[in-house]
């Protein structure tokens, strides 16, 4: 195995393009376990960390934009994008130890392609788009098309992602992120709910968004629980009807870490209050930020 | 095989050396710069006996490529005492029984001196936190956060 630390995506990209079994990575928390565990052989690892758009964390008053590897400890100990995004904050501040948390990265957590990526879910709701470079130009993809089922990606092998897109979040919105692991710390999440709400001005809501990690192939969206909000406050029955909506979307797996019975409940509970959260964070934010 | 030449500085002093791409940091530390305190627990992440401060982040050296290091600053167990002096953590560790076979002993030092480096008043709950990634199969957890909060207490009145 030979390693290659390219200086621009240019260069990533025809490292790519030539060598067949290259392979891309950040921080490696995923990789090098796949690579003890035989279930990786790549010839040669590109380390995307000596490229400094892989690397930012930069606002403007459009949108953030995060470089794909920067560590995820950088987001959790930036204040500004804590407190416009503190579900993907919390996300990322959930990814392992701190250890962990000083090299894994959002473009490895998604391209990782776990259904149970903490990111991934808080991410979604929020828009984020992923900013895809490879031989042919740059082409912008939703998050949420990324991940095509478990290890899987849209990306092709001489693509990489340079830079996530967030908007800045619009005054009373908010975002939460849960997840449920039977320790406290360090474990695999049995379920993870991602929420984002914007609320009108008579503190209605006018906009939310909910996505579920760990209980389907890849993590996915709640439509019916989304349409469901819109127009109410979250009063208890529009929360029973987003609760049974998160059930009935899980297509989950049975394993030591909780049967199906179990996932669907627990999905339904951090559904209700993860939007719960993210209403109040919402009434919060009334256009200072 | 190839062997990259990596050049790093190590608890202070400027280290050359060589390895193959594929090696750990950890297994370069120890096999070709020679410092054994960082130990391999798991050798996935999981158990933090490898830990480092790269480039004053804490790390698992077993998930970091050796030339993935060439330029970066490193410290290891080696470079916690001052000239022979312990550092408090290692001292109040030693007076305060929080090891027993040691394997994790290097680990939880380097997690914790990351820790006090950031918050040198941490809250139970918070040592508790930063040393989630460090397993001991010994000792217990008690012993170790208490040594923790002593070594705080005192480098607080330092
Ligand atoms: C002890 C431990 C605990 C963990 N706990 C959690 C947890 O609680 N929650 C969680 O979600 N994850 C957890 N993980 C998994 C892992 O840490 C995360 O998925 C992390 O975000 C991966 O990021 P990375 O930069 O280290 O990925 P890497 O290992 O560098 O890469 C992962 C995969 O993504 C690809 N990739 C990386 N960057 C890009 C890019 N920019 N473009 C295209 N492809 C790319 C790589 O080719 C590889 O296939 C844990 C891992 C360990 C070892
Ligand atoms: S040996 Fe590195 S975490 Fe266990
Ligand atoms: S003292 Fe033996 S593992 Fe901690």
């Amino acid at each position: 195995m030979k390693y290659a630390a390219p200086s621009s995506v240019e260069e990533a990209t025809s490292l790519l393009s030539s060598s067949p079994s290259a392979q891309v990575f950040a921080g490696a928390t995923d990789i090098v376990p796949q690579i003890h565990g035989g279930r990786q052989a790549p010839e040669v690892l590109v380390d995307l960390k000596k490229i400094d758009e892989l690397v930012s964390l930069t606002s403007d008053d459009k949108k953030w934009t995060v470089g794909a590897a920067t560590p995820t400890v950088e987001l959790t100990e930036n204040q500004a994008f804590s407190q416009e995004f503190p579900g993907i904050s919390e996300a990322a501040g959930l990814i392992g130890s701190d250890q962990i948390q000083s090299r894994s990265s959002l473009g490895g957590n998604l391209c990782n392609g776990s259904p149970a990526a903490d990111s991934v879910p808080a991410m979604m709701v929020n828009g984020t788009r992923a900013l895809i470079a490879g031989p042919k130009g740059n082409r912008l993809v939703d998050v949420s098309e990324v991940v095509t089922g478990p290890g899987q990606t849209c990306l092709d092998s001489d693509e990489f992602v340079v830079e996530f897109e967030i908007d800045r979040a619009p005054s009373l919105t908010g975002d939460a992120y849960l997840r449920m692991i039977p320790r406290t710390e360090m474990d695999i999440a049995v379920v993870g709910a991602g929420a984002r709400v914007t609320l009108a001005e008579d503190g209605t809501i006018a906009a939310a968004a909910l996505a579920l990690g760990a209980v389907a192939p890849t993590v996915v969206r709640v439509t019916a629980a989304e349409e469901a909000l819109i127009g109410t406050t979250a009063d208890e029955d529009t929360l029973a009807v987003v609760a049974a909506a998160a059930s009935a979307v899980c297509n989950p797996i049975d394993d030591k870490r909780g049967t199906i019975a179990y996932r669907e409940q627990v999905a339904g509970v951090l559904a209700k209050r993860a939007v719960l959260i993210a209403m109040e964070r919402a009434q919060q934010r009334n256009g200072d930020v | 095989m190839a062997r990259t030449h990596i050049t790093t500085v190590i608890n202070g002093d400027e280290v050359d050396f060589l390895a193959e791409d594929s090696t750990s940091l950890l297994n370069a530390l120890r096999d070709e710069v020679g410092l054994t305190g960082a130990k391999e627990g798991c050798g996935t992440g999981d158990c933090g006996a490898c830990s480092i401060l790269l480039d004053e982040r804490v790390t698992c050296s077993c998930l970091v490529f050796a030339p993935e290091a060439n330029g970066a600053n490193i410290l290891t167990v080696e470079g916690l005492a001052d000239a022979g002096e312990l550092h408090p953590l290692q001292q109040c560790f030693l007076e305060g029984a929080a090891l027993q076979c040691g394997i994790c002993t290097p680990g939880f030092l380097i997690a914790a001196k990351a820790l006090l480096d950031k918050n040198p008043d941490p809250t139970e709950t918070e040592i508790r936190y930063a040393l989630a990634g460090n397993l001991c199969r010994c000792t217990g957890y008690d012993k170790i956060v208490r040594a923790v909060q002593e070594a705080a207490m005192q480098m607080r009145e330092q």
